[in-house]
């Protein structure tokens, strides 16, 4: 069974713009996906319909197995994880722990196992003696990984991240793909940061003007020239894509 | 002094009585009913009275609510606050703004800076209409931060009841020091009774 298959998924804002026309994405257990493409692709748009918060109008998404439907919402909820762009959206509550409290109490989980989840995600952050210090008094970094602490602790199976490197400095995303790394979960990655989903994810999907454009191994794709400038992506300068395989 | 609270920061904040007060020291002057002489001013018994009791009430009032504030963590007070039973939606709220606050308030020193690095820089009453317009765009930027911060709660599974928050138990000892003041205006009061 795949742990995420997205079905000729299709979606326009209320305002009449169309985001996505028919995506189809399948993900298997495990796998690290990184999900490229030019702002305005309609990547952002693609991770909130894993999880339903925005509602598709044709096509299908199933997580491991589970159709995504209004019955299902809660746990489809449970299931996918989405780590959101900027870290001051996602921590909202007055300390570090009620923050990654928030979840799993949603989930009815109570007493001494909740006090066990939130220990586990603040471990596996490395943030456990942050527990009781508000958010806002948190370095970008520490609440990038706070944000990705308060997803953790509702066990899900796939994370979704909405680029996760964006406005860290180099010392805090390496640290970050230290945690990543260490994750046991299925991985989709929103990202610009070409050497980043090199690193992490074997395999990348290119996405451009709301449909999937390019789906294979993350080094041939960066290394594919004539593909990257049709999608409008760059490499850094003086990146060579072939240097780690 | 107790509270480790430094007498000068207080008497500042306490400052915020102030314009209360104008209107207070014009009380005696404009009151009617029985009138002394006083420091060879010709003032009204009841205004005195009226005066003393609003001067007295705000200033504790103020005061107390300066030592709540400087003395107890805010997320205490959130936790006393939903203790005390407040519904839970006003604490939701009260907790939310406590959150926000520097990041909108960041937002709007970003602006500031962002109007001046463009070469804005009136004089203090100038500042107004730029305040104004600023003020605009800050509550678009505040209300998208709320639909975002939405999503984010309802990823989490969040279906319209906020998790209460952790809080911790008072001990006999909390409970003693905590009954000490009323405790001596109580006797105080009964002194003044008999």
């Amino acid at each position: 069974m795949n742990a995420l298959e997205v079905r000729g998924l299709a979606f326009a804002y209320p305002d009449g713009l169309q985001a996505l026309f028919g995506v189809n994405l399948t993900m298997r257990r495990g796998e690290r996906v990184a999900l490229l493409g030019p702002n305005g692709a309609g990547k952002t748009t693609l991770a909130l319909h894993l999880n339903g918060v925005l509602e598709a109008g044709a096509g299908s998404v199933h997580v491991g197995g589970l159709e995504l439907k209004k019955a299902n919402l809660k746990e489809i909820r449970r299931r996918v994880a989405i780590v959101f762009q900027d870290p001051d959206d996602q921590l909202f509550m007055p300390t570090v722990r009620e923050d990654v409290a928030f979840g799993p109490a949603n989930l009815g989980v109570t007493g001494a196992e909740l006090d066990a989840r939130i220990h586990d995600a603040l471990a596996a952050v490395g943030m456990t003696e942050h527990a009781h210090r508000p958010p806002h008094h948190l370095s970008y970094g520490q609440r990038r990984r706070v944000a990705v602490a308060t997803v953790l602790a509702m066990q899900p199976e796939i994370l979704v991240m909405d680029e996760p490197t964006s406005n860290l400095d180099p010392a805090a995303k390496r640290e970050l793909a230290g945690i990543l790394q260490s994750l046991d979960l299925t991985m989709l990655m929103v990202t610009h940061d070409m050497p980043y989903a090199l690193e992490l994810c074997e395999r990348a999907v290119v996405m451009n003007r709301g449909t999937i454009t390019a789906d294979g191994p993350t080094h041939e794709i960066l290394a594919n020239e004539p593909l990257m400038r049709a999608n409008r992506l760059e490499l850094p300068y003086g990146f060579d894509p072939s240097f780690s395989r | 002094m107790s509270a480790r609270v430094p007498l000068f920061t207080l008497i500042r904040r306490l400052a915020i009585e102030a314009p209360f007060l104008l209107f207070v020291i014009a009380l005696p002057f404009l009151a009617r009913g029985e009138r002394i002489e006083l420091l060879g001013l010709n003032l009204s018994v009841e205004g005195l009275w009226a005066a003393w009791n609003i001067l007295v009430k705000a200033t504790l009032g103020a005061a107390t609510m300066m030592l709540l504030a400087s003395t107890t963590p805010i997320t205490s007070i959130l936790r006393g606050l939903q203790k005390l039973r407040v519904p839970s939606v006003i604490v939701a709220i009260a907790g939310f703004m406590v959150r926000y606050l520097d990041v909108i308030a960041s937002e709007m020193r970003r602006m500031k800076v962002g109007r001046q690095s463009r070469g804005y820089e009136p004089r203090v009453l100038w500042q107004a209409r730029a305040l104004a317009s600023s003020a605009g765009t800050l509550f678009i930027r505040s209300y998208e931060r709320g639909e975002r911060v939405h999503l984010a709660m309802v990823s989490r599974g969040y279906s319209g009841t906020m998790p209460e928050l952790a809080a911790g138990e008072a001990s006999t000892a909390d409970w003693f020091t905590a009954f000490l003041v009323p405790a001596v205006a109580a006797m105080t009061c009964a002194a003044a009774w008999l």
